[in-house]
């Protein structure tokens, strides 16, 4: 490994920490202007990691090592995703080591983490919570590797630099099956990033809470770093889409010179944009389903992506 | 005054009864204790309904406690009284006719010290700010008296069953809203069981109205329940009127039902908005809001104020309504009726909206019934009881108010009503304008006789709010009772999440909307 190659790492993780909170702020604005109410500014995220990071750490009297280290794993694991996914470039270290599989993995420790957290100090909202994001989580998880799956048939690699280039260089590769998974992807980033129409990030009404009724009990750094790991989490689930669907603009290697780092950060400030709008346009025309909805929508969503492999499968024997 | 003599026929007793100023049709019924449960008997089987009870220390008088109950009858208001004489300090319950007096004899014994003979024993007002032997409304008791936290244990009933547990949510909740706690016991996310404790916002206002002016008792009560404001001191001016005599100018009046019907208007928007947030549609809390926020401005430019807490007065209305009114208010309304229309199609149409909607939170009309269901979520259990329209006092007696009533009982049922409630209510502002008489709005109370009693009763946007008013010497307050309807309606909101999800339980809740403050008093 080069000190280059390092640094190139480096870079995408210092971007993806710096973007992620302004991902964050950009969806609220979007929300704000779709349901006619003036916006926050787009730092808002950030003057509220701020203020977190300044306050005085209050925890429950039975909260053990776990409910303390949580925080930590969840930013770790989600700093780890964002080494991964080519966001900006495809010639990363990390990410020639770590297929998508592993990525799942790795979501998959934060939700084992953050689960065991919110049922640690034993108050009724965090089990509640905690035991709804399981069972939306092995409802995900299973339609998002559908979608890995499918990757893996059109370009024959889990490894997204691998995915990223073959995907850029023949787009005669493209085909009706990606619509199907790309359709499922989305259902799937919807529910594991606690949104309508599966959670509500903004409700203050701890009995419907899913998410927010496991981050309930923290405070301070601890909280700061769970949010910071949560809108983490939503960007790197939005550079997947990209990889996979959108990979135009990644740059593949700065062998040819430092020039291409900028039209590709340019290339995903546009992606950004896009999806935010896309996303807050969904959430804001949608209202949040029951509880035992939410089966029935990752049920839809596996559907889509096996769905989107058969589509391939009857395709490619043609 | 007449002594009941108990008749299987109601209507008779209601005649024999002796009359009580008020605002609509009451009479007074002196009972024995047997006289007082069969009276009560007499009124479940002629489905009379229970509306309030409560007590007044009157042993200075040589009277020992008093006890009353009010009820709602075809015929009007019944105020039945039970005198315990020396030393007796039981009462017979109620609760067994009429199961919504089991939390008023709670509170009743909290205050007052009188108890009666139901099971539940716990504490309902007391929440340990003052020791179980102490009653703050015995008259040696003094309002300013300070006790060092005292806590009790407060036993749930419990549900046995593997794999049930309990769920403990509040006083205080993730976001800003007034303090109740509720324990659930469920099994999975399914709700076997519910019971609230209230009362945590009481603030002895009964102890208070006591060192107040007949003349200012009017503000105390219009700050009671912030929402309801003018339900309140409408009551409680029209207590005072029926017992100082005063006859109030026809203009005032209809002001006062301007005023009536924009708190319905503003509450009810503010609602709808409420409810679609609730189900994760935040579209619905700003349009709502935006609508809301209109009204209000309109309230303060042309009535004085946005929540018009002091807008009645005793007599008349604190400011008359500026001529230029009569056009511009009526095109507000219909400016706000295209926008109600366009969002109820928004509602109407979004299907995730109606999923939520519909089926959550069903109170059947024989539930709503039995446990004396008022006002707004009696008439979506389709019961169609609306004092505008059952004890029309002026104007409302002019206007030929439509009972708005649903049969489904849901959410999606309150949510209609809510609506329709709506246009019915420019219907009738517009109505008022059209006819607003000219004249004074105001006219110097008259002099009450000490120890008079009245009763003043208004439909508010939840439904009946009572005021028993009692004069004292030199024109202060011997006692005075507030009502509010959701003594009646939060019992209803245990029946209706029953066999619903957890997180369907704040949609549920807020479809109702019931008071706290109000309640708690």
């Amino acid at each position: 490994m080069t000190p280059a190659a390092l640094l190139r790492q480096l870079a995408q993780i210092i971007l993806a920490l710096a973007l992620a909170p302004l991902f964050a702020g950009w969806i609220a604005q979007c929300r704000a202007w779709l349901q006619n109410r003036s916006a926050p500014p787009l730092t808002q995220p950030y003057r509220m990691l701020r203020k977190l990071f300044a306050k005085e750490v209050v925890l429950a009297d039975n909260a053990s090592p776990l409910f303390r280290a949580t925080p930590y794993v969840l930013f770790g694991t989600m700093v780890l995703a964002a080494a991964i996914i080519p966001s900006l470039l495809t010639d990363l270290p990390f990410a020639r080591v770590v297929d998508a599989i592993a990525l799942i993995g790795a979501f998959a420790t934060a939700r084992v983490f953050l689960s065991l957290a919110a049922m640690d100090i034993g108050t009724a909202f965090g089990t509640l919570g905690a035991r709804r994001e399981m069972m939306i989580g092995f409802l995900a998880e299973p339609a998002l590797l559908m979608v890995f799956f499918n990757a893996f048939l059109l370009f024959g690699s889990t490894a997204f630099p691998n995915l990223v280039e073959r995907y850029t260089r023949h787009p005669s590769l493209l085909d009706p099956s990606v619509l199907f998974s790309a359709i499922a992807f989305v259902m799937v980033l919807l529910a594991e990033n606690a949104r309508i129409p599966i959670d509500n990030p903004a409700t203050h009404l701890e009995l419907t809470m899913v998410h927010e009724a496991m981050l309930l009990e923290y405070s301070a750094r601890h909280l700061a770093l769970a949010e910071w790991a949560s809108s983490l989490k939503l960007y790197n689930y939005v550079c997947i889409g990209f990889a996979l669907f959108l990979p135009w603009g990644i740059a593949s290697s700065t062998q040819h010179g430092l020039w291409v780092l900028p039209v590709s950060l340019a290339a995903l400030v546009c992606k950004l944009l896009l999806a935010g709008g896309v996303l807050v346009t969904i959430e804001t025309l949608s209202a949040k389903l029951r509880v035992f909805r939410a089966p029935e929508f990752l049920a839809m969503a596996f559907l889509l992506a096996v769905l989107g492999l058969l589509v391939h499968l009857l395709l490619g024997a043609a | 005054m007449a002594e009941f003599n108990a008749t299987p026929d109601f209507s008779g007793a209601f005649a024999n009864a002796g009359a009580l100023p008020s605002n609509v049709p009451c009479r007074l019924i002196e009972t024995s204790r047997e006289q007082w449960l069969r009276v009560a008997e007499a009124l479940r089987a002629a489905e009379g309904m229970l509306l309030a009870l409560w007590g007044h220390d009157e042993r200075d008088g040589g009277q020992g406690f008093l006890v009353y109950a009010s009820y709602l009858t075809a015929q009007g208001l019944l105020v039945a009284r039970l005198c315990l004489r020396n030393g007796d300090e039981r009462f017979p319950s109620l609760a067994r006719l009429f199961p919504c007096a089991v939390r008023m004899e709670r509170a009743l014994h909290d205050l007052l010290g009188v108890a009666s003979d139901q099971d539940d024993e716990r504490g309902w007002l007391r929440h340990f700010g003052w020791p179980r032997e102490f009653f703050p409304l015995r008259g040696e008791n003094r309002l300013q008296t300070s006790f060092p936290p005292t806590p009790e244990p407060y036993p749930f009933v419990s549900v046995e069953g593997e794999g049930v547990h309990e769920i403990a949510v509040g006083p205080i909740h993730a976001g800003i809203i007034e303090p109740g706690h509720f324990r659930f016991s469920v099994v999975g996310e399914k709700v076997l069981r519910l019971e609230e404790r209230l009362g945590y916002t009481h603030k002895g206002a009964a102890k208070r109205f006591q060192t107040l002016s007949l003349a200012a008792g009017h503000r105390l009560a219009a700050r009671l329940c912030g929402d309801s404001s003018v339900a309140y001191a409408w009551a409680y001016c029209a207590a005072l009127e029926a017992l100082s005599a005063t006859v109030v100018p026809p203009r005032a009046l209809w002001l006062r039902a301007l005023a009536l019907e924009h708190e319905r208007l503003a509450n009810h928007l503010g609602d709808l908005g409420a409810l679609g947030n609730d189900a994760g549609f935040a579209v619905g809390l700003t349009q709502f809001s935006r609508l809301k926020e209109d009204l209000l401005r309109l309230n303060q430019a042309a009535l004085g104020a946005r929540y018009l807490f002091n807008f009645v007065q005793p007599g008349g209305v604190e400011c008359d309504l500026d001529p230029k009114w009569a056009t511009d208010l009526p095109r507000f309304y219909s400016h706000l009726d295209t926008e109600l229309e366009q969002m109820r199609s928004i509602y109407d149409e979004h299907a995730g909206l109606q999923d939520r909607f519909r089926g959550a939170g069903v109170l059947s009309t024989a539930t709503a019934r039995r446990l004396g269901a008022l006002g707004l979520a009696a008439r979506a259990s389709a019961i169609p009881l609306d004092l505008r329209v059952d004890y029309a006092i002026a104007p409302y007696d002019r206007m030929r108010t439509k009972i708005v009533t649903q049969d489904a009982g849901d959410v999606a049922a309150r949510v209609v009503v809510r609506f329709q409630e709506c246009l019915e209510a420019m219907r009738l502002c517009q109505r008022l304008l059209e006819q607003l008489p000219s004249g004074d709005i105001h006219s110097a109370p008259r002099v009450a006789p000490s120890g008079a009693l009245a009763t003043g009763i208004i439909e508010g946007w939840r439904g009946p709010v009572m005021v028993a008013l009692q004069a004292g010497p030199s024109q202060s307050i011997r006692h005075c009772h507030v009502h509010d309807p959701s003594w009646q309606n939060w019992p209803l909101l245990e029946y209706a999440i029953l066999g619903n999800i957890v997180p369907d339980f704040p949609l549920i809740n807020k479809s109702f909307n019931l008071a706290y403050s109000g309640q708690d008093g």
